[in-house]
């Protein structure tokens, strides 16, 4: 019944590259004139954020709005969750307006997994805690395929924070399902050893050289202050050691991108020169976030 | 009124009893082991295929009376003891209030002589109100009727109070009980650190914040002497610890739960709070190192940690549930399962776990079925087919990872002080 979208570890490649050619036919429509379409006129989708966000909400939001459906966001704040409703409380009477799909986004990893055994409603994971985050993943294989023919044997370096990344972990479980290599790379205490286990052709290093040496696609990952519970690294030292400048670019292959999910903080992660360097897709990654929400809504609810 | 259970297998680890053999129970009390006992007028029990043992004790369950009533009472904690074939049961004292003195204590004993149908001998707090920092009226406690201390739950941090607390409990002979967790080395956890763990995105605990604690209680133990034991144990270096205490000659013990020896963390139902306690599931080579510490006899008690929680709190997200599951209706199920049928232990092992073992430590006065002890009976079948309906369940709680388990063999009958007060 509770057919949504949790994560990228359960899907296979087909259902991935089914969801990725759909978005690639909603791309054209964004630089249209016209940008709506009525597939889905008539469904509702609420998208229920427990944790702050602006690009993913407001993202979800407009591929709503282009396939034709209605939407309702609701944040954490201003609702019954401050009033001390529990989670399942909450959903159970969103589900009693018969919406067709709830989008949640929840700081809590596996909220929307724990939901989707007491609901009937389907479920598209936003972004759970430090557990996964399926369509920042899908989107990014849409804006690297967007510039290469496969990601099959493509060597992708991800670098910062791991430990604490969901956008880690779906791109991992993406990639690795297509053959890619995986470097994944962080200060040692942000990077646990288990990591290596999480899909087959993931590789540890604690080198930021070492991580981009060779590779077609640097993935940085913001620092999440917010998710950290204890001083794991030395805050001083790190755009040192793991914050991605001009100068690493020469070590990756010479049509190497550069992506980062956002927000970005300039000087933190990386330096304001990569920000804005030719080669860095940032910018086009949010723009694919709403061909690739609109494949998912469709595939979910259509 | 006499009771006579005929026929069955007689198991008496202390006295090493193993046979065909009557029971008669006058008085409240063992009148006779033989075979072919005559005892006109008595009520009779067929146990012919069954099995008969001293009362099983559970020296490690939360009864939540008082203070958390809509989880658990000294009532139906006790009924779902005896369902579970269990008729002695020693609750923690993280109750609210914390049993820390003679007045909570002397509470539970008096709540327990009127509601519970199994025996119940409380285990008092090292600290007051578990915090850590000073000790709780020990001495009263144990004249109150605590048979051991403990701060189960929220283990006494600070070593200092820790070497003191020792100091006492050796000096009043009793049994202190640890729940070996280094706070900071766990902080935030919500499940054993390893694969899993990394990819649920879930914090972890590791294994080391266990091993710390029983390092440091086991130098503490030798400092002062004192008879320590460590409950749930559940790592490879923590059974090995114990072991090496053993080799020593130091009055050390532990238990471990059925959950422990069971389950690992690849077991776990994804965000599915009824796998979530503490310890946590470990992994295949700490659960291991658990049973081997059971069939090896470092392990010398079978405690299930009995942690009733009521549903609404156990139904949310997986971070913000508390930790701990039901056990007492399911443990001996699991033994049977996990212990004796896989060939791992022997029968009269497996109930020296439940009976001799806890005794061993406590010094209650039970687990035996000697003439003239109490009459605290367990019978069982160890072939008997049945399937575990958390929903029937005696306990007002129903978190437990083995709803709908099937099991060969569990308890059948449970008498105390001579009445049955649980027939299947």
């Amino acid at each position: 019944m509770n057919a949504g979208l949790l994560g990228i570890e359960e899907l296979d490649r087909a259902e991935i590259e089914a969801i990725l050619a759909r978005a690639k036919d909603f791309q054209p429509l964004q630089s249209q004139n016209v940008k709506k379409l009525d597939t889905l006129r008539g469904k509702m989708i609420v998208n229920l954020f427990y944790e702050a966000s602006t690009r993913t909400r407001t993202s979800f939001e407009i591929a709503a709005k282009r396939m034709g459906a209605d939407a309702v966001s609701i944040t954490a704040s201003g609702s019954s969750v401050t009033k001390g409703e529990s989670l399942v409380d909450t959903l159970n009477t969103l589900a009693a307006m018969r919406p067709d799909a709830i989008v949640m986004r929840h700081s809590a990893s596996g909220a929307p997994h724990f939901l989707s055994r007491h609901l009937p409603t389907p479920i598209i994971n936003a972004g759970d805690g430090t557990h996964e985050h399926p369509t920042q993943a899908l989107l990014d294989a849409r804006t690297i395929l967007d510039r290469r023919a496969t990601l099959e044997g493509l060597r992708v370096a991800i670098i910062g924070d791991i430990a604490h990344s969901r956008v880690a972990r779906s791109n991992v479980h993406l990639l690795s399902k297509y053959g890619a290599e995986i470097v994944l790379c962080g200060p040692v205490s942000l990077l646990p050893v288990e990591l290596a286990q999480l899909a087959p052709g993931v590789r540890l290093t604690t080198d930021i050289t070492d991580a981009i040496r060779d590779c077609d696609v640097i993935m940085m990952l913001r620092v999440q202050l917010e998710r950290q519970h204890e001083a794991s690294f030395p805050a001083s030292e790190y755009f040192r050691f793991y914050g991605l400048r001009l100068e690493h670019l020469d070590l990756a292959k010479p049509e190497a991108i550069v992506m980062h999910p956002g927000p970005i903080n300039r000087g933190r992660e990386l330096s304001s020169e990569v920000a804005d360097f030719q080669r860095s897709v940032i910018l086009n990654q949010v723009e694919n976030g709403i061909a690739v929400r609109m494949a998912v809504l469709e595939k979910v609810i259509g | 009124m006499s009771t006579i259970i005929k026929n069955g297998r007689v198991i008496d680890p202390g006295s090493g009893t193993d046979r065909i053999a009557d029971v008669l129970i006058a008085g409240g009390r063992i009148a006779g082991v033989a075979p072919d006992l005559s005892a006109p007028g008595a009520e009779v029990f067929d146990a012919s295929g069954l099995v008969v043992a001293p009362g099983f004790i559970d020296m490690h369950v939360h009864l939540r009376e008082p203070g958390f009533e809509h989880a658990e009472t000294i009532e139906s904690g006790s009924r779902a003891a005896a369902a579970g074939g269990f008729t002695s049961i020693c609750p923690m004292p993280n109750t609210k209030p914390v049993n820390d003195s003679a007045t909570v204590t002397s509470y539970i004993v008096e709540r327990a002589r009127h509601m519970a149908v199994v025996n119940v001998f409380p285990i008092g707090a090292i600290t007051k109100g578990s915090a850590g920092e000073e000790l709780a009226a020990i001495g009263n406690m144990k004249a109150a009727g605590a048979v051991a201390i403990s701060d189960d739950g929220m283990p006494v941090m600070n070593a200092r109070v820790m070497r003191r607390a020792m100091e006492f409990a050796r000096s009043y002979d009793l049994p202190l009980i640890q729940h070996c967790e280094d706070l900071n080395l766990s902080a935030g956890g919500d499940m054993h650190e390893g694969a899993k763990s990394v990819r649920w995105g879930l914090r972890g605990i590791p294994a080391a914040s266990e091993d710390v604690m029983v390092a440091r209680d086991l130098l503490l133990a030798e400092l002062t002497g004192v008879r320590y034991h460590v409950a749930h144990i559940s790592t490879r270096r923590a059974v090995a610890m114990v072991e090496h205490a053993h080799r020593q000659g130091m009055p050390v013990s532990c238990e471990a739960t059925p959950h422990h020896f069971t389950l690992t963390d690849e077991d776990m139902e994804p965000y599915d709070s009824n796998f979530k306690m503490k310890p946590p599931l470990r992994s295949g080579c700490d659960r291991g190192a658990v049973v081997d510490g059971i069939v090896a006899g470092t392990v010398s008690a079978i405690a299930t940690d009995h942690a009733p929680h009521p549903g609404s709190e156990k139904m949310q997200e997986f971070e913000r549930c508390p930790f701990g599951v039901i056990g007492l209706e399911t443990a001996l199920g699991l033994a049977l399962e996990q212990l004796l049928h896989s060939g791992k232990i022997s029968l009269v092992r497996l109930v020296e776990l439940f009976t001799t073992g806890p005794e061993s430590i406590l010094r209650l006065g039970r687990g035996h079925l000697a003439q003239g002890a109490p009459a605290d009976v367990t019978i069982l079948s160890t072939d008997l087919e049945w399937t575990y309906d958390v929903n029937q369940s005696f306990s007002r709680s129903r978190n437990s990872p083995f709803h709908g388990r099937t099991f060969r063999g569990g308890p059948v009958a449970t008498m105390v002080n001579g009445e049955f007060v649980w027939k299947r």
